[in-house]
């Protein structure tokens, strides 16, 4: 964990609206683990105020140059263009200064491979999946991803996750493509095949929740990644805070998505109270 | 290009002392903003800050408020967190250890929900040698209970303090809210009834609304505003309040550069506290202190006190 201030390697959009940003970060990856983030800020520049987390696409080296110094690091997220600070993320270019404050969080706990592995990804919640999706294949799991999106704008990298031995699956609500329809109906699908997987999703929370009742039936393992507005990232404001499972007046349980978190086990969860936070329902 | 010659490169004096408390320079966090301190140990040297301010502590361990608990504003942000924190026995049993290892005053921050309550948490910080002061938050916006309830009226302030001040074998640091007609009133009440220096300003209490659900953008209605955003409005108070008691006075109030914490020091301040400006860059406190050295040494003053209060009018 450390603060990067440092420069971007390049930053494109990739789909409509979605942009990649690799980002110089020496030593990043001995310490980065699947499902982690970081609190990214542009440098100087105000509003806005407070950096922003992102979760961690991928880490990597570019090809080392002939100057014999080592090869360069790098470390690559995948953003969603939504509001202000994501905006001047994307006018970005080549060779401007930002900072990065990370590895931060608990990432996914990846198994040890015997057994089918299910990752769910809705939208840009794809992003954290890719390293575990990697780390997965690696270890020898059999790994399916259940891709969703609105449109077909909202499904990326499909090329690279098949390149890691993934098997992909694509549906959109608008059927613009893959299948039509919600991601959860091809995991219903997959699981009553595949009774004994594993699930890890990402994605906006009537999804999760979705994925959360689906998952509670066939009483599958669940582990989900979070997103929850935060101000430091690193446990001192105490703004990112979900409610765990049993949380009660008299017995208060509160738990920071930055610290013990983003990646929680379903069951370590208070679904009703995460719901009713984000605006949904329908949470058990 | 030519570098700049310095003729008078000696480092100045940044020691300052509040309330009986040596701080090796005037620069602390603002509780709530730092933890338990071990929270920024990666990202800066605790022993290059003036002291550690903990995350206010009560006597039973506070669960806070529902979220979402925080949203940015123009140049600030808004919280409601509730003064979660894990109580007094917690503290003392998990944070301490590592607290006592950091060679730096460290400040305890805490709050009651009641008189008797404050009362309590005083006593139990006699029992923590390595506490350095106590600093009572009278200013809390966001608990319904507690907290500003006591800041806002200067005959309840006195009160409290008054206990407190009978209960802590301590220095005791009073930090005040913004939100008073008249900071001076309540200021002049705590000076009197035993505080031995005061901190302020605590946040604005503000409001944010999300216009197309049309809901407040935190759960609680109403959260306290802090970041640049109040900077001018906490200068102009501290500035108030230095000129109406004789105690130290400590200024907090959208620090995030140098040049922010020298306007409080020459208003007054005789330290400063930084806030939001940690979550923003976790190691700002050292580029603050650094940067007030500079400033020290281009302006040939050899003694942070030959700045502190030099406001010309």
């Amino acid at each position: 964990m450390k603060n990067y201030r440092t420069k971007i390697i390049s930053n494109q959009e990739i789909s409509p609206g979605y942009y990649r940003m690799r980002i110089l970060a020496p030593g990043f990856s001995e310490t980065a683990h699947p499902g982690q983030f970081v609190m990214f800020r542009v440098q100087r520049s105000l509003p806005p105020l407070l950096r922003r987390p992102f979760g961690i696409f991928r880490t990597g080296f570019l090809p080392a140059d002939c100057d014999g110094l080592p090869p360069k690091e790098f470390i690559e997220i995948v953003y969603k263009v939504v509001g202000r600070g994501t905006t001047i993320m994307a006018e970005l270019h080549e060779g401007d200064k930002v900072e990065l404050l990370g590895p931060l969080g608990n990432g996914f706990d990846v198994p040890s491979c015997e057994g089918e592995r299910i990752l769910v990804g809705g939208g840009i919640g794809l992003v954290p999946l890719y390293m575990l999706a990697g780390v997965l294949v690696e270890k020898g799991c059999s790994v399916r991803l259940l891709m969703g999106g609105r449109t077909r704008d909202d499904i990326f990298a499909v090329t690279e996750f098949e390149r890691l031995g993934v098997e992909t699956y694509v549906s959109t609500d608008d059927g613009s493509l893959g299948e039509e329809g919600l991601v959860t109906q091809v995991l219903e699908r997959k699981l009553q095949k595949y009774p004994n997987a594993e699930v890890f999703a990402c994605g906006p929370m009537p999804m999760l929740c979705a994925v959360r009742n689906i998952c509670k039936a066939n009483q599958t393992p669940l582990q989900v990644s979070l997103e929850e507005s935060m101000a430091c990232g690193v446990g001192a404001c105490l703004g990112c805070v979900v409610k765990g499972a049993g949380h009660t007046e008299e017995r208060p349980s509160y738990l920071c998505t930055c610290k013990v978190g983003p990646v929680f086990k379903a069951q370590y969860l208070d679904w009703q109270a995460l719901a009713q936070s984000h605006g949904c329902g329908g949470c058990e | 290009m030519s570098e700049t010659i310095r003729t008078t490169a000696k480092k100045p004096n940044m020691a300052v002392e509040i309330a009986g408390v040596k701080l090796r320079n005037p620069v602390m966090p603002a509780s709530g903003t730092f933890g338990y301190g071990e929270e920024y140990a990666p990202f800066l040297d605790l022993e290059k800050i003036g002291a550690i301010v903990t995350k206010g502590l009560s006597l039973k361990p506070k669960a806070g408020n529902p979220t979402p608990r925080i949203a940015e504003t123009i140049s600030g942000m808004l919280n409601a967190i509730g003064l979660q924190n894990v109580g007094i026995e917690a503290f003392i049993q998990h944070k301490m250890p590592f607290l006592r290892t950091v060679n730096t005053p460290v400040i305890a921050n805490f709050f009651g929900n009641t008189l008797e309550e404050y009362g309590e948490v005083a006593k139990r910080l006699n029992d923590i040698p390595e506490i350095a002061a106590g600093e009572l938050n009278i200013s809390c916006p966001n608990v319904k209970q507690g907290g500003i309830v006591f800041g806002t009226d200067p005959v309840a302030a006195s009160e409290v303090v008054a206990l407190v001040r009978k209960n802590l074998q301590k220095p005791l640091i009073v930090k005040l809210t913004p939100n008073v007609t008249d900071i001076t009133v309540v200021a002049r009440a705590v000076e009197e009834a035993g505080a031995d220096a005061i901190a302020c300003i605590n946040t604005i209490t503000g409001m944010s609304v999300d216009i197309h659900t049309r809901k407040p953008r935190i759960a609680n209605r109403t959260g306290g505003l802090s970041g640049p955003a109040i900077r001018p409005i906490a200068v102009r108070m501290v500035h108030q309040v230095v000129q109406s008691v004789a105690v130290p006075v400590i200024g907090i109030g959208g620090i995030s550069r140098p040049m922010d914490a020298l306007e409080f020091l020459i208003v007054g301040a005789r330290a400063v506290q930084v806030g939001t400006a940690n979550f923003v860059d976790p190691s700002v406190m050292q580029t603050i202190i650094e940067g007030i050295e500079e400033f020290c040494i281009d302006e040939g003053i050899e003694d942070i006190h030959d700045l502190i209060g030099s406001l010309k009018l």
